[in-house]
């Protein structure tokens, strides 16, 4: 555990270290606002919610959590560092817990700087804090289970490119199997069950509770189990490249 | 030698590589290799580009899982006890990565805290290893704005940091100044005594400088295993004799063709005519100072300088593995050489 948390602080100040994490968090504060006050007419509603603000995160996170993702595996490969790191007396889990821990950490430091947006709100109106919290959580873990995702498809290639193209298309799947035009798809043949089953591996489906303010143990079994997951098969992927 | 042979009557090996077997698709990288090495050996792991070094390192340091046979660092197998294993060995990579974006200060920290070395230690190996391999200077720098030379110490500090028992290098001093290549090869003569480490390099006279010990492999396979000395012992101009004479005498060859064991007499390159001779033994090591000193006296020569090859170990390296006849007869004797206690 212990060398878990020195891999997670090196990695994280790693992020800090290039412009990657300032372009990020502007970036992300300046879509966030965009998407909140023009798309989402948070101001026109005439509601005191953060509901605007969270329901475009998952397809704002579609582009940038793989940019954060990109680099966990890639790069160690890239720079020849992962032989450094496999090689030292960690266990694969820990090194791949401390990178993914590192990344959601950057998540939630851009998440916590998004605070301007509940003071705002708190300030025009009378706002349900409880239900804005529970958009909060349910954000976090949806970072999260991308990030994760993006992990184990940054540890296949040495290309960073590669890895943010391959992570964009495997999220859209994702978040989009929640939606009509790809339930179309399946409903026409497909059994009820199988059109249920996909719609419920939308992240849309899941986060949208949240949103809400409902917190629901299924919707958090779902983000975590993901995570639990994509990092299982990221340790898979390291192993079948170490014996290939 | 002695202290070598010493240590492996009474210890079992540090670093034990069995019949390592590594393929890559239909390509066999390394085929069979296997070698012990003990406390107190430096071992000098040579080869041609793409004889199969650095995959067999990358095996015997954990991050490739061979294809058959078996690696014990210490004791522990690297497969089924990894993190055993790994603690026990300080490990270089080829190309000597590291962050590039942490100081070196910051990247030997890292290093401790993940091996776990409590404060006191840590603080300790810290100095200890910035003072021995001269890293004061960049302390503070990104890993990334150092030199080429720097980066590979840098590397070569994080390998040693925990004073482990056994060393894996691969090529610590390319890319150094020959100042630097002095440094590191007093370094790891200075630890060899309480350790067992495995160098590879292909630079040859690093062997002869700081090796007990040399296994030279070919398209992954051991071709030869002995002591520099007895590698050199294979060179055809071992125990050749070289001559310089006071006067030209033109004729010597001919003065010499029914010395006992010689077998040519000939103008060394860049030798000045009638006055510098090399003088071959007609079996490889066959001892002809004694007949040729002999028959010089006797013939009223006058000897200018007169002194005894040792053998070129490039020579060796060079027959070794080019030559498909040398693969063929010496892989399996050194098989059976290999297989020592």
């Amino acid at each position: 555990m212990k060398s878990t948390l020195t891999i997670a602080r090196r990695e994280l100040a790693g992020y800090f270290a290039t412009p990657l994490a300032y372009v990020f968090i502007i970036v992300y504060l300046f879509l966030t606002g965009i998407f909140t006050f023009y798309v989402g007419n948070f101001f026109a509603r005439g509601e005191a919610d953060l509901v605007p603000f969270f329901t475009f995160h998952p397809w704002l996170y579609l582009f940038l959590i793989p940019a954060i993702a990109m680099r966990l595996w890639a790069e160690e490969r890239k720079a020849g560092t992962i032989e450094l790191l496999l090689t030292l007396p960690v266990p694969l889990w820990a090194a791949i817990l401390g990178k993914f821990l590192a990344a959601w950490a950057f998540t939630a430091i851009a998440l916590v700087l998004t605070a301007p947006m509940w003071i705002t709100v708190n300030y025009l109106g009378a706002p349900d804090n409880g239900v804005i919290l529970a958009g909060y959580i349910g954000s976090f873990l949806m970072a999260g289970a991308y990030l994760a995702v993006g992990s184990c498809v940054s540890a296949m290639t040495r290309n960073q490119v590669v890895a943010f193209v391959l992570t964009v298309v495997v999220l859209f799947l994702f978040t989009a199997s929640g939606a009509p035009m790809v339930l179309d798809a399946f409903s026409g043949w497909a059994p009820q069950a199988i059109v249920d089953t996909v719609a419920s591996f939308s992240f849309l489906t899941h986060f949208d509770g949240l949103v809400t303010g409902v917190i629901e143990v299924k919707d958090i079994v779902f983000f975590a189990s993901l995570i639990v997951a994509a990092l299982a098969a990221n340790a898979i992927v390291i192993d079948m490249k170490k014996a290939s | 030698m002695i202290e070598t042979t010493a240590a492996s009557m009474s210890e079992p090996p540090m670093i034990q590589i069995v019949d390592l077997v590594k393929r890559f698709g239909p390509f066999t990288a390394v085929d069979g290799v296997g070698f012990s090495v003990f406390r107190g050996e430096v071992l000098g792991f040579l080869g041609p580009n793409g004889a199969g070094k650095s995959t067999t390192m990358k095996m015997a340091a954990g991050f490739l899982t061979p294809t058959a046979g078996r690696v014990a660092i210490a004791g522990h197998d690297v497969e089924a006890a990894p993190l055993e294993a790994k603690r026990a060995l300080g490990y270089l990579p080829e190309g000597a990565p590291a962050y590039g974006d942490m100081t070196t200060r910051s990247f030997l920290e890292f290093l401790g805290r993940v091996r776990q070395l409590d404060k006191a230690t840590a603080r300790r190996r810290f100095d200890q290893v910035v003072t021995e391999i001269a890293l004061e200077g960049v302390l503070d720098q990104p890993i990334d704005t150092l030199s080429k030379g720097f980066k590979r110490r840098v590397g070569l500090a994080g390998a040693i940091l925990h004073d482990p028992p056994c060393l894996i290098l691969d090529e610590p001093t390319d890319g150094l100044d020959p100042n630097q290549k002095h440094e590191v090869r007093n370094l790891i003569r200075r630890m060899a005594p309480s350790k067992a480490i495995v160098v590879s390099t292909h630079i040859l006279e690093e062997v002869e400088a700081v090796c007990s010990r040399a296994v030279i492999i070919d398209r992954g396979r051991v071709v030869a295993d002995g002591t520099p000395q007895d590698l050199m012992a294979h060179s055809p101009f071992h125990n050749a004799v070289r001559l310089s004479l006071l006067n030209a005498v033109p004729d010597l060859a001919s003065r010499l063709a029914d010395v006992a064991g010689v077998a040519r007499v000939f103008v060394p390159e860049g030798g000045r005519p009638g006055r510098d001779f090399l003088v071959l033994p007609r079996h490889a090591g066959a001892t002809i100072l004694e007949g040729v000193a002999m028959r010089l006296r006797q013939t009223g020569i006058a000897i200018e300088t007169m002194t005894v090859d040792s053998g070129r170990l490039d020579d060796v390296f060079r027959n070794l593995t080019t030559s498909d006849a040398a693969r063929e007869t010496r892989a399996p004797q050194n098989r059976t050489a290999e297989t020592r206690p």
